[in-house]
C-alpha cells in the first residue's frame, strides 16, 4: 500500500507489477499441467486399450476422415501462429493488429468446429457412434458406407438379442457350419452376454480367437465400439476446450477493443495465448493417435 | 515457560491489540462471503470443514453403534451401505482432503511468508466457493437417500446402483476444482511472494509440506477429474469403457482411482506432518532439529507418493511382477517418514516440553503414526496382504494413518493457532482434558480392529452372527467411539466458549518464532503493519515469556544459528 508508482491493474498485495506478472505467468503454466494430466488420464487409457485390443484401432479408424483431420490440424497450427502474433502485438501496443489477429484466430476456432460437426454428424449418420449406440458394421469391407436402418445391428439390441444369436450360432455349429455368416456374427453377440456373469467379459484371451476368427471371416472386432468411445470421448473433452477457448479469446477481444492492454500490460493477452497453445498442442497428439492408426 | 523474574522488552513496536483487525475491519454476510482476505477464507473454510466433520462423525457414530451388537440393530443392509458410504466420502473429500491446508494453510501461508495475501486471492475465494457447492451437493445426495457404492465408486456396480452415482462424483469433481485451485494458489504465493530475506531454507517447514502437498494436488488430482468424468459419462452415455457389459476393463478404474487416490492420502498426511514439525519445536523450546532431513522427505514422500498405487490392488488380478514391484516401492515410502519421526523426537530430547493442548495432540500424533506405519508394513506384504486384504486390519490401519494422524494433526493447528485467529485463549484444563480424551478414545477404537480384522472381521459388513468371538472386540471399538465423541464435543466447547467468555489472547502464547506471531492478535486485514525480516523460523530462543504479557515477547531479532545452518 505504501508503493507511490502502483498503477492501477497490479493488485495491492504484490510489489510491483513484475512480480504480480511472473506469479499470473506461473500460475498458467501449473493450470497447463492440470490440463496436461486431466488428458494424460485419457492417453493412457488409449494405450491401455491399444495394447490389449489393437485390433479396434485398426478397424475403426477407417471410419475416421483423414482428409478432414488433417485439415482441422492445419487449421488449428494457423490458429497458434495468429495467436501468437497477436500476442506480439499486445506487447508493441498494436491494437488494431491485436484486434485482427484474434479475430482470425476465433475464424480458425470456429471452423474447427464445424469441420468437426460434419465429421460427428458422419458418425452419427453411419452409427459408429460410441458404447451401446454403436451400431454393428454390416459391411464387409469396413467402412466405405454406412449401414442401412434395417441391416444395422445397435449395441443395445446386440446385448439384448446376444442370448438368442448365440444359441442360434451353437446350432450352427453343432449342425457343422463353422464359417456360416451367422456364426462368425454370434461370436461378438455372445461376449457382451457372457460379461455380467462372470470374469469372461475382460477375459484376454477371448478377443485373441476373436481376432483369429474376425480375420477369416468378418474383419470387425468384438470391442469395435470401444473406439468410438475412445475416439468421442477426446475429440469431444478436446472440443469442450475449444469452445472455453473461443469464449477466451472473445473476452480479451473486447477489452483489446476498449485499448486494454499495451506494452506496459497485456498480460490477459499472453495468457489466453499459452492456453491455445495447449489446445492446438492436445490436437497434434489426437490426429495422428486416432486418425493415422496404420 | 521460565520468568526470568526481570522484565523483558519487545523489539516490536506495532501495537498487539490494535482496534481495527481482519475481524472486525468489515460487518455483514458478504464481506465475509465475498472477502479476498486469505484469513476470512481460511476461517469460512474451517468452519466448513467443521461442520462436514461433524455429519461424518455422526455416521461414524451411526456404524460403531450398529456394530455393537452382532445383528441387525438399526439398519438394514442396504441402509448400512449408505451410511459407510456418506461417512467415508464426506470424510474423505469434505474434510481431510482440504482440512489442513484450505483451512490452516489459507490462514497461515501468507502470515508465514510476511505476505499481504496468497497470490491470487479471487481464484482462492473461487476455490472456496467451488467447496460450498461440492458440500451443498452432498448434502443433496444425502437428502436423495445417499449412495452405497463405498467411497471408492468402484466399477462396475458404481455403474449399476440406482443411487445417485452422478450427483455425489460430480460433487467430488468440483471438490478436485477447489483442492487444485488451493495448491496452485499455494505454489506460485511460495515461489512469487516470499520476502528476500526469506530463502528456501529459511522457510518453516509447514510450508515445504503445504509446497509439496500442493504439487501432489495439481499432478494428481487432474486424474480423479478425468477419471469420475469417465464414470460420469460411462453412466450416461454407457461408452463402455469401464464396463465389463460392453467389453469394458473395470479393473481400468481401479488404477485410475488409485493413482489419485494414494497420492490423496499424502494430500492429507504431508500438511499434517507439517504442523507437527512447527508445533514439536515451538513446545520443546528447541530449534527443530534436522531441518534440511524434514524439509527433502516431503518432497521426496511426494515423489513417492505416485509409483505405489498398486498396493491397493493386490487381490484385482494384477499381474504378480506388479504386484511385486508395487510392494517393495511401498517398502519405500517408509525411510522418508521415518526420518521425520526421528527428527521430530530429537527435537524433542532434552527440550523443555510444554504440555499445553496443541503438544498433547502433537504427542499423540506421534504415538498413532508410528502405529499407522508399522501396520503398513504387513499390508505392504504381499503373502500377509492375502489374508489382511479388506478386513478390519486395513481399516484399522488407515484410519491410524488418515484420523489418528491427518486429523489430530488438524486439531493441534486449529488450538495453536486459535488465539491468532479469535484472538481469545481458550480454556486450557477443559481443551487438555478434551485432548487426553480423544487421544485415549482413538487408541481404544482402533486399536481393537487390529485383532478383529486379523480374525478375519470384513469391512463393510454389518452383521457377524455367526462369529460371537468379534463381538467383544467391535463393543471395545464402539466404547471407544463414544469417548472420542465426547472429546471432539468437549473440545469444541472449550473452543466456542473461547469466543465469549476467553481472555485476550497475547502477541505470541507458545513462544513460536516463525513471522505470524510477530503480527498483531487478530491480524490486521493485510497482515503487517511493516514487512517483518525473516529469520531463522526455529530461533525459539528469540522470543521470551513475560508475565506481564501473559505470553512471549520477542527480545532480539531471530539470527541463523551456525549450528543449525548446516
Ligand atoms: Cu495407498
Amino acid at each position: 500500500m505504501s508503493h507511490h508508482d502502483h498503477p492501477s491493474h497490479v493488485h495491492h498485495h504484490f510489489e510491483n507489477e513484475v512480480q504480480q506478472f511472473d506469479s499470473d505467468k506461473m500460475g498458467m503454466w501449473l493450470f497447463l499441467v492440470t490440463e496436461i494430466m486431466i488428458f494424460a488420464g485419457l492417453f493412457c487409457a488409449y494405450i491401455i486399450y491399444r495394447t490389449h485390443n489393437p485390433e479396434i484401432f485398426h478397424y475403426g479408424h477407417q471410419f475416421l476422415d483423414k482428409q478432414l483431420g488433417a485439415l482441422n490440424t492445419l487449421i488449428l497450427l494457423t490458429s497458434s501462429l495468429t495467436m501468437a502474433w497477436g500476442v506480439r502485438a499486445a506487447q508493441l501496443s498494436q491494437k488494431k493488429t491485436l484486434l485482427t489477429m484474434l479475430a482470425l484466430t476465433m475464424l480458425c476456432a470456429f471452423g474447427f468446429l464445424i469441420i468437426k460437426y460434419f465429421e460427428y454428424s458422419a458418425k452419427i449418420h453411419h452409427g459408429t457412434l460410441y458404447g451401446d449406440r454403436y451400431v454393428w458394421q454390416t459391411d464387409e469391407h469396413g467402412g466405405e458406407h454406412g449401414a442401412s436402418g434395417d441391416e444395422a445391428h445397435s449395441m443395445a439390441e446386440a446385448v439384448a438379442d446376444a442370448q438368442a444369436v448365440s444359441e442360434d450360432a451353437m446350432a450352427a455349429e453343432a449342425a457343422g457350419g463353422t464359417s456360416t455368416m451367422n456364426a462368425s456374427m454370434a461370436v461378438p453377440s455372445s461376449q457382451f452376454a457372457l460379461a455380467p456373469e462372470g470374469p469372461s467379459g475382460f477375459d484376454l484371451n477371448a478377443p485373441e480367437e476373436q481376432k483369429e476368427a474376425a480375420a477369416h471371416s468378418f474383419p470387425q472386432p468384438a470391442k469395435a465400439h470401444l473406439f468410438f468411445s475412445i475416439y468421442f470421448i477426446m475429440t469431444g473433452l478436446h472440443g469442450i476446450h475449444v469452445v472455453i477457448g473461443i469464449i477466451c479469446i472473445f473476452t480479451i477481444f473486447v477489452f483489446s477493443a476498449r485499448g486494454a492492454y499495451n506494452s506496459t500490460y497485456y498480460t490477459p493477452v499472453d495468457l489466453v495465448g499459452l492456453y491455445w497453445h495447449l489446445v492446438d498442442l492436445i490436437w497434434i497428439y489426437l490426429f495422428p493417435l486416432l486418425y493415422l492408426v496404420d | 515457560m521460565s520468568s526470568t523474574g526481570q522484565t523483558v522488552k519487545s523489539i516490536l513496536t506495532s501495537p498487539v491489540h490494535p482496534e481495527v483487525n481482519y475481524l472486525n475491519a468489515t460487518k455483514g454476510f458478504a464481506s465475509w462471503f465475498f472477502t479476498l482476505d486469505h484469513k476470512r477464507i481460511g476461517i469460512m473454510y474451517m468452519c466448513s470443514i467443521l461442520t462436514a466433520f461433524f455429519l461424518g462423525g455422526v455416521f461414524a457414530m451411526l456404524i460403531r453403534t450398529e456394530l455393537f451388537t452382532p445383528g441387525q440393530l438399526m439398519f438394514t443392509s442396504d441402509q448400512y451401505n449408505r451410511v459407510f458410504t456418506l461417512h467415508g466420502a464426506i470424510m474423505v473429500f469434505l474434510v481431510l482432503i482440504p482440512g489442513i491446508p484450505a483451512a490452516l494453510g489459507n490462514f497461515v501461508l501468507p502470515l508465514m511468508l510476511g505476505a499481504k495475501d496468497v497470490a491470487f486471492p479471487r481464484l482462492n475465494l473461487l476455490s472456496y466457493h467451488l467447496y460450498v457447492i461440492g458440500l451443498v451437493m452432498a448434502l443433496l445426495v444425502l437428502g436423495l437417500g445417499g449412495i452405497d457404492t463405498g467411497w471408492t465408486f468402484y466399477t462396475p456396480y458404481s455403474i449399476q446402483t440406482q443411487t445417485p452415482v452422478v450427483l455425489i462424483t460430480s460433487a467430488a469433481f468440483i471438490l478436485g476444482f477447489s483442492s487444485i485451485f488451493t495448491g496452485l494458489n499455494f505454489i506460485v504465493t511460495i515461489h512469487k511472494m516470499r520476502p528476500p530475506s526469506m530463502t528456501w531454507f529459511k522457510m518453516p517447514l509447514l510450508l515445504w509440506a503445504l509446497y509439496s502437498t500442493a504439487l501432489i494436488q495439481i499432478v494428481a488430482t487432474p486424474v480423479l477429474g478425468i477419471t469420475l468424468l469417465l464414470l460420469i459419462v460411462e453412466r450416461v452415455m454407457h461408452i463402455g469403457i469401464f464396463n465389463p457389459a460392453l467389453g469394458g476393463d473395470p479393473v481400468l478404474f481401479q488404477h485410475f482411482f488409485w493413482f489419485y487416490s494414494h497420492p490423496a492420502v499424502y494430500i492429507m498426511i504431508l500438511p499434517a506432518m507439517g504442523v507437527i514439525s512447527e508445533l514439536v519445536s515451538t513446545f520443546s523450546r528447541k530449534h527443530i532439529f534436522g531441518y534440511r532431513f524434514i524439509a527433502y522427505s516431503s518432497i521426496a514422500i511426494a515423489i513417492f507418493s505416485f509409483i505405489v498405487w498398486g498396493h491397493h490392488m493386490f487381490t484385482s488380478g494384477q499381474s504378480n511382477l506388479m504386484n511385486m514391484v508395487f510392494s517393495a516401492l511401498t517398502f519405500s515410502v517408509s525411510i522418508p517418514s521415518a526420518v521425520k519421526m526421528f527428527n521430530w523426537l530429537t527435537t524433542m530430547y532434552k527440550g523443555s516440553i510444554n504440555l499445553a493442548t496443541p503438544m498433547i495432540y502433537t504427542l499423540s500424533f506421534m504415538f498413532i503414526f508410528a502405529i499407522a506405519g508399522l501396520t503398513g508394513l504387513p499390508l505392504a506384504t504381499l503373502a500377509t496382504d492375502i489374508h489382511l486384504h479388506d478386513t478390519y486390519f486395513v481399516v484399522a490401519h488407515f484410519h491410524y494413518t488418515m484420523m489418528g494422524s491427518t486429523l489430530f494433526a488438524f486439531v493441534a493447528g486449529i488450538h495453536y493457532w486459535w488465539p491468532k485467529m479469535t484472538g481469545r485463549m481458550y480454556n486450557q484444563k477443559v481443551a487438555r482434558f478434551a485432548a487426553w480424551l480423544v487421544s485415549i478414545g482413538f487408541n481404544v477404537t482402533f486399536f481393537s480392529q487390529f485383532p478383529l480384522g486379523s480374525l478375519g472381521m470384513p469391512r463393510r459388513y454389518h452383521l457377524y452372527e455367526a462369529m460371537p468371538d468379534w463381538q467383544i472386540y467391535h463393543q471395545i471399538s464402539t466404547i471407544g467411539a463414544y469417548m472420542q465423541m465426547i472429546g471432539f464435543l468437549l473440545a469444541a466447547y472449550a473452543l466456542i466458549s473461547s469466543l465469549s467468555k476467553g481472555k485476550l489472547a497475547p502477541r505470541n502464547p507458545w513462544g513460536g518464532a516463525t513471522l505470524e506471531w510477530e503480527t498483531s492478535t487478530p491480524p490486521i486485514t493485510f497482515n503487517f503493519e511493516d514487512t517483518p525480516d525473516a529469520g531463522d523460523p526455529y530461533d525459539v530462543e528469540s522470543w521470551q515469556w513475560s508475565d506481564e504479557e501473559g505470553g512471549y515477547v520477542k527480545v532480539r531479532p531471530s539470527v541463523v544459528d551456525e549450528d543449525h545452518a548446516e
